[in-house]
């Protein structure tokens, strides 16, 4: 069966992470065309963002004016959306670090085309689900207390056996090495920008920020070890922030929640939604700037694999909470699972199980992991799909709890669905500002791969 | 190629390295400090409408605080007395004064005289003047020594870190349920320090202040 195979380098054996040999030259024109003249397109794209922007901007708005009031929120489910979204976009983030950190400790190099892109899409995600925690409660001038121990005249001081603390650690750590690992991988490339520079302002701007790279060998052997340093403390971050994140629920007593299976299932999830949004990301990214000879159909299809791989151990981990809730024998808990199958939320349940573990099933097969139409339908449901997860996990365990007296239903506002609609406009505000001001693929490092690196390239001996 | 920036900008991310964290500091001491109610609102005096000097009445003529406050016992406020109390005496006493001619003209229009408030908790918070009477708490423990100011004056900062020091440790803030009016009592008198609240047979129950969010906040 003679499907679009992927040419191989005769030396090595392995596929070609650029395609068409191009120069070093060639991949530096071609990474910073769209920054240097930008298209059409990208306006569309970010016009649209923006407007989107606005909507969350009205919505938070009324918020801080009304308070949570104009939430869905009701007396069993007070936890809504805002939590949802907040795990939905810590998720999302995981990708970019298992990218950029673990895939580079496995010396993985499809990796370099990718990665800067991915690890970009994390800190706007991450910003954005720092954003819930911050407006959750409508005062958000009150929350640097609320969320951090500071000194105050109140004695208020945040409760430290409460896996929510732990959360504002942990993303916020989280924050801070993804954006010091993508901004260390950026500076030589932010040198090469610099130096391109036509205008005072750029050169100015690109070179406050290239931090004086002048590419010297001293440079670079920094730069390399300073990368490997990072790599290796966000590495754990990738296993211990949605681990964390799972507490917020598994720590509690309530059926549906008390799962110790939580912690990896929720990781594994993280994956996945997170490499459905790389390539949300991606394939337009791609086709739009030019750039399909270095993002390949090659790194499409390896995506593909994770997504199906961590799609099957979601799969897995939804089967093995019914055998739980089934074999531990407490009613309460087989309760919540028959309740989430078949009770008020039946439709919530099974858009999930359909888009996060039928959809990714698809990618068994090679035609489909190799089509870019395929592969984009797919990432939108996986993106559905994991946020109505989130939305399966904390509504129906709060909506009938223990004592039916108070059970009710939830539904959301039409400012549940602004805030959750204006968080996208947030993330792709910002994607597009990345990737009209800043390489959005690794300059310095895609030309490491490539056969022109290797020292004995164009020997012609063995 | 031309450098770009001056060399001294070398020592710019050095600066922001040592300062960064002290002006963090900084700001979370300021904060801390400047923009608490002990910096903010002990000492607010508001210039009241009638010069009604407490020092002269119950100080020096000794008035028992509960002639004029005198729901403090059985209800949440402790009353503002209205312009009658006032007249209960200067009907009789300096019934020319020009210092009181406000407080005459309100008992013969009905309108009360608009005094100033000078305790004020936010509304979140519920304070009820009853169970701390009730418990031992003195006026003069949260008011000050009202018997010895001509113009009344924020004593304690009342905020919330102020109230949780005594309902985490309210012993050496009670005194004899005889006692709570008087304004001579010092806390650290030894009479006071010999006194247990645990041990005194008047008290009808053990002192327990709340010290969950919703005692306060409800």
């Amino acid at each position: 069966m003679a499907v679009a195979a992927d040419k191989l380098d005769p030396l090595s054996g392995r596929k070609d992470l650029v395609e068409g040999h191009p120069t070093f030259h060639d991949v530096t024109e071609a990474v910073c065309a769209p920054i240097e003249s930008p298209s059409w397109r990208w306006w569309v794209a970010f016009l649209m963002s923006l407007s989107v922007l606005g909507i969350l901007g009205i919505a938070l708005a009324y918020l801080f004016y009304e308070g949570v009031g104009i939430w869905g929120l009701n007396n069993p489910v007070d936890w809504g959306y805002a939590i949802v979204n907040f795990v939905f976009w810590v998720g999302i983030g995981h990708a970019g670090t298992l990218i950029s950190a673990v895939l580079f400790l496995f010396r993985q190099k499809w990796r370099t085309s990718i990665n800067r892109a991915s690890e970009a899409m994390t800190i706007f995600a991450v910003i954005c689900a720092l954003m819930f925690p911050l407006v959750h409660t409508g005062r958000p001038w009150l929350a640097a207390y609320w969320l951090l121990p500071l000194p105050n005249q109140m004695d208020i001081w945040p409760n430290f056996r409460s896996p929510l603390l732990w959360d504002v650690f942990a993303v916020s750590t989280y924050f801070t090495v993804s954006l010091l690992f993508w901004y260390v991988g950026l500076i030589p490339d932010l040198a090469t920008m610099r130096d391109r520079a036509k205008t005072k302002t750029r050169r100015i701007a690109y070179g406050i920020f290239s931090l004086g790279w002048r590419g010297s060998n001293r440079h670079w052997q920094h730069y390399e070890k300073a990368y490997l340093i990072l790599a290796g403390l966000a590495t754990p971050l990738v296993l211990s922030v949605h681990t964390i994140v799972s507490f917020d629920f598994a720590v509690s007593q309530l059926p549906g929640w008390h799962t110790t299976i939580f912690p990896p299932y929720f990781v594994a999830g993280a994956i996945f939604s997170g490499f459905a949004m790389v390539l949300t990301l991606m394939l337009p990214l791609r086709s739009w700037f030019g750039l399909k000879h270095i993002i390949t159909v090659k790194h499409l299809e390896n995506m593909a694999k994770v997504i199906l791989l961590t799609g099957t151990l979601v799969g897995y981990a939804y089967a093995m909470e019914f055998f739980i809730a089934w074999y531990s024998g407490n009613p309460y808990e087989s309760y919540a699972f028959a309740n989430r199958l078949f009770g008020d939320y039946w439709w919530a349940y099974w858009t999930m199980v359909s888009c996060n573990v039928l959809s990714p099933q698809v990618f068994w097969f090679k035609k489909a992991r190799r089509s870019v139409l395929v592969l984009f339908i797919v990432s939108i449901f996986v993106n559905i799909g994991m946020w109505f997860e989130r939305f399966v996990i904390t509504v129906t365990s709060l909506h009938h709890d223990f004592l039916p007296s108070s059970w009710d239903y939830y539904s959301p506002t039409i400012w549940d669905a602004a805030t959750l609609l204006g968080s996208f406009g947030l993330f792709f505000t910002l994607f597009c500002l990345f990737v009209r001001y800043l390489p959005s693929i690794a300059i310095a490092e895609v030309k490491s791969v490539m056969p022109e690196a290797d020292p004995h390239h164009g020997d012609d001996h063995e | 190629m031309p450098a770009i920036f001056p060399r001294w900008t070398n020592k710019i991310p050095l600066a922001i390295a040592v300062l960064g964290p002290l002006v963090g500091a900084g700001v979370i001491f300021g904060v801390w400090y400047y923009w608490s109610p002990e910096f903010t609102d002990v000492g607010y005096r508001p210039e009241q409408p009638v010069s009604f000097s407490h020092k002269l009445h119950a100080g020096d003529m000794g008035l028992d605080c509960r002639y004029c406050h005198n729901t403090v016992e059985v209800a949440a406020k402790a009353a503002i007395p209205p312009t009658q109390t006032c007249m209960n005496c200067h009907s009789l006493v300096k019934t020319d004064s020009p210092k009181l001619k406000k407080v005459r003209d309100s008992y013969e229009s009905g309108k009360p005289i608009p005094w100033v408030r000078v305790h004020q908790l936010p509304d979140y918070a519920f304070f009820d003047h009853r169970p701390h009477l009730a418990a031992g708490v003195g006026c003069s423990t949260c008011h000050g020594r009202i018997d010895q100011m001509t113009v009344v004056q924020m004593d304690q900062p009342l905020s919330m870190g102020w109230c949780l020091d005594c309902h985490r440790d309210p012993d050496n803030n009670l005194r004899p349920l005889d006692r709570i009016t008087d304004m001579n009592w010092d806390p650290h008198s030894e009479e006071a320090l010999a006194y247990n609240p645990n041990e005194d047979p008047e008290r009808k129950r053990k002192v327990v202040p709340p010290e969950h969010c919703s005692g306060c906040h409800r």
